[in-house]
C-alpha cells in the first residue's frame, strides 16, 4: 500500500488507466500485474441526497417554445431500465409554469353538489389510508409525430411524452365520501393552484373507481412539475385530466366543457367532427432499445427490450418481428404485469450483423391490439393529432446503427 | 425581448393559491370524536359504492365565501358568470392593449393561436381549428380568458374587460354585433357556428 495520499492518487491514476485500458485489451500478451486492478482509492463520504453517477447523462428533452412555461420535456425512454422511471425525468407539459407552492399553505377544496364542502390540508390527507400503485401517465399529444408516415428518429422523442411512477395517495373516492356526494352529481371539475388553474371534468365513475389523490411519487414527495404538494392520478386516462397541484374537486351534473376538452384534447375526423372526452389511452408498446440513435456493437447476442401500456388494464401479449412484419415472435413480460402500468418485455435475439427492421405489437386485456398506422388511419383519417398508437419500427443498418424505419 | 421581460417581470405574488387563508371550524373537534365511532360501520356502505359516509372526520366545513372565492368555473349554460358586461367595441381596446402582442391583429394569430375561422375550415388539407371554427361555447372562452389570460398576467383583467374583448373575439367572427353587449344572460345565449360538432368517444370500452 502506498504510504501517503499523493502517491496513492498516483497509483490510482494509473489504475485508472489501466482498468480504461483492460476491455480494450484483453486480448494483448502483456497483462498489468494483478494486484493493481484491485481498487484502493478511498471514494466518496455519506451523502443527504443522492445524486446519479457523472458518466450517466440520459436527460429529458425540452420543446423550445416562445413561452418556456407552456411547454413540455420528454422522458429519455431509449436510457430507460424496468418499468419505473425517475422522477427527475418524468416527462413534463405545463401550461403557466410549475407553481411554487409552500404545502403548509395548500388546500383542497370539496364542493357542489355534495353533503358537506371540505377544505383538506395536505396534512389531512396524508393522515387517511394510504396506497401505493404504480400508473403510467401518458399525454395524449404522444407520439403525435407518428401521425405521419415519417415519425421521429428517437424514442425519447415519439413516444417521450409517458412515464411510469409509483404514486403514494389516497383514493379520490375516500374524500369524497367524506363530503357526501349528492344524488345528482355524474362528474366533477379538477382544478389546479397553476397560473392558469388548468382545469378537466372526470366523470364521478372515474373518480369512484381507481382515481388517486397523490402526494408521493416513488418513495418521495411528489416533484413541484409533477404537482407537488397534491395532483390528481386518473389511471389509464390522458395525461392533461391528471390535473397537478390540485386545490379544487367540484362535484357536477355534466361535464364543464372547459378549454382543454373541446378546444385542445378532442379528436378532429375527416369529416369536420370531433370526439370528445377521449379519456382512455388505448394499449401501446415500443421497442426502447436498440431504438433510434442507437448503436449495436458487434454481431451476437442483443437483447431487444420495450415498454407496453394499456390504459385499459394489463398488458398480455406482446409480439415482437425482427424483419419488418414478416413474422412475429412472442415476447417475454417482466413479472409482476400490473394494471395500466408499464410493462417490459424482452426478447432473445442473435444479430447477423445484416440489416433488420424491429417493429413490436401489444395486446391488453381487453383483447385490443395495437394498430398499424393504416388501421389507424382506417378507423380516425389524419386530422387527430391525438392519441396515437401506431406500432413503430427501427430499421437496424448492415454497420450496427438504429434509425426511425419509417423516414 | 418585451415579451421575455414582461414574463421575468409578472407578479408571482398575485397567483391566488391560498387567496382564503384556512380558518379551523369549531365544531372540528366534536366531527372528529363523534365520527370515530361510526367508521367500522361505514365501510361496507363505501365499499358498496355509496358515497355519503364520514368516517375520519378529517378537513374542516368550508365557508360560503371561500368557495365562492375559488368557483371561478364558467358552465355551458352560463353559470357561474359574474356581474359585468362588455361589447366589441371597448373589447377592441383591451384586444390591442392586452392580447394583439401574441394573437396577432384583429386575431389573425401570432406567436399563439389566431381566433377567427369558420366550421368548414374543420375538412379538407389544411385544418383550422379555433374559438370561431371550433369551440362549442362562448362561455368557454369568458371562463379561459378570465383564469389564464393574459398568459403572463392572469388575473388582471376586470370582468367588464373580459366580457368585452370576448365580444370582440366573437365579432371579429361574425358571430356577434360590434355594440352587442355580452353579460351573464347574453353570453350563454350566443350560439356558437361548431357547438354541433362534437361527439361523444365511440371507442371501446373494457
Amino acid at each position: 500500500m502506498p504510504k501517503d495520499a499523493s502517491s496513492r492518487r498516483a497509483f490510482l491514476g494509473a489504475g485508472a488507466l489501466l482498468g480504461t485500458a483492460l476491455g480494450a485489451c484483453r486480448t494483448q500478451e502483456s497483462a498489468p500485474p494483478a494486484e493493481q486492478e484491485l481498487p484502493s482509492l478511498l471514494g466518496e463520504p455519506v451523502r443527504r441526497y443522492g445524486a446519479r453517477s457523472p458518466h450517466e447523462t440520459a436527460a429529458r428533452a425540452i420543446r423550445e417554445t416562445q413561452t418556456p412555461e407552456a411547454s413540455s420535456s420528454r422522458t429519455p425512454l431509449g436510457d430507460s431500465y424496468g418499468t419505473v422511471t425517475p422522477s427527475a425525468l418524468h416527462f413534463e407539459r405545463h401550461h403557466a409554469g410549475v407553481p411554487a407552492i409552500d404545502p403548509a399553505e395548500h388546500k383542497l377544496l370539496i364542493h357542489g353538489l355534495v353533503e358537506r364542502p371540505l377544505v383538506f390540508s395536505v396534512d389531512d390527507v396524508k393522515r387517511l389510508p394510504s396506497v401505493s400503485q404504480p400508473y403510467f401517465i401518458e399525454c395524449s399529444g404522444n407520439s403525435g409525430g407518428e401521425w405521419s408516415p415519417a415519425g421521429a428518429p428517437t424514442v425519447q422523442l415519439s413516444h417521450g411524452l409517458a412515464a411510469c411512477s409509483e404514486w403514494t395517495g389516497v383514493p379520490l373516492k375516500m374524500l369524497l365520501a367524506e363530503a357526501g356526494v349528492q344524488a345528482g352529481a355524474k362528474w366533477l371539475l379538477a382544478e389546479g393552484a397553476d397560473a392558469c388553474k388548468m382545469q378537466r371534468s372526470v366523470t364521478l365513475e372515474k373518480a369512484l373507481d381507481d382515481a388517486l389523490v397523490a402526494y408521493g411519487q416513488n418513495g418521495e414527495a411528489l416533484r413541484p412539475e409533477q404537482g407537488y404538494p397534491l395532483r390528481l392520478v386518473l389511471p389509464g386516462w390522458e395525461g392533461n385530466a391528471n390535473v397537478k397541484w390540485l386545490r379544487r374537486i367540484k362535484l357536477t351534473e355534466g361535464p364543464q366543457y372547459v378549454k382543454d376538452e373541446t378546444s385542445k384534447y378532442t379528436e378532429l375526423m375527416e369529416d369536420g367532427k370531433a370526439w370528445i372526452f377521449t379519456l382512455e389511452m388505448d394499449a401501446k408498446s415500443v421497442i426502447t432499445s436498440p431504438s433510434g440513435g442507437q448503436t449495436i456493437g458487434a454481431q451476437g447476442y442483443r437483447e431487444i427490450s420495450g415498454l407496453a401500456w394499456s390504459g385499459r388494464g394489463k398488458i398480455v401479449r406482446v409480439e415482437v418481428s425482427t424483419d419488418g412484419g414478416g413474422s412475429w415472435a412472442e415476447a417475454k413480460l417482466q413479472e409482476p404485469v400490473r394494471t395500466k402500468a408499464f410493462t417490459r418485455f424482452t426478447l432473445d435475439w442473435q444479430w447477423a450483423g445484416g440489416e433488420a427492421v424491429l417493429l413490436s405489437r401489444c395486446r391488453d386485456e381487453t383483447g385490443y391490439v395495437q394498430p398499424t398506422l393504416a388501421e389507424l388511419i382506417a378507423e380516425r383519417g389524419r386530422k387527430s393529432a391525438y392519441h396515437c398508437n401506431r406500432i413503430k419500427g427501427w430499421k437496424v443498418a448492415a454497420d450496427g446503427s438504429v434509425s426511425n424505419a419509417q423516414a | 425581448m418585451r415579451k421575455l421581460e414582461a414574463r421575468r417581470r409578472r407578479a408571482t405574488g398575485e397567483l391566488s393559491v391560498n387567496c382564503c387563508p384556512g380558518r379551523k371550524d369549531s365544531g372540528e373537534q366534536n366531527r372528529r370524536m363523534g365520527r370515530r365511532i361510526a367508521l367500522w360501520a361505514a365501510v361496507p356502505a363505501l365499499a358498496a359504492g355509496i358515497v355519503s359516509a364520514q368516517q375520519y372526520g378529517l378537513g374542516r366545513s368550508a365557508g360560503t365565501d371561500e368557495i365562492a372565492a375559488w368557483d371561478i368555473t364558467i358552465g355551458p349554460q352560463g353559470k357561474g358568470l359574474p356581474h359585468g358586461a362588455g361589447a366589441a367595441r371597448e373589447g377592441a381596446q383591451v384586444y390591442e392593449v392586452r392580447c394583439k402582442e401574441c394573437h396577432g391583429e384583429a386575431g389573425a394569430g401570432g406567436d399563439q393561436v389566431g381566433f377567427v375561422g369558420k366550421p368548414e375550415q374543420l375538412v379538407g388539407e389544411k385544418t383550422v381549428r379555433n374559438v370561431g371554427s371550433f369551440w362549442p361555447y362562448a362561455t368557454t372562452l369568458f371562463d379561459y380568458t378570465r383564469r389564464a389570460m393574459p398568459f403572463d398576467r392572469p388575473g388582471t383583467l376586470t370582468d367588464d374587460q373580459i366580457y368585452a374583448v370576448t365580444a370582440y373575439i366573437l365579432y371579429l367572427n361574425g358571430i356577434v354585433g360590434e355594440d352587442e353587449t355580452m353579460d351573464a344572460e347574453t353570453l350563454p345565449q350566443v350560439k356558437m357556428p361548431n357547438r354541433g360538432g362534437f361527439i361523444r368517444d365511440p371507442r371501446r370500452k373494457p
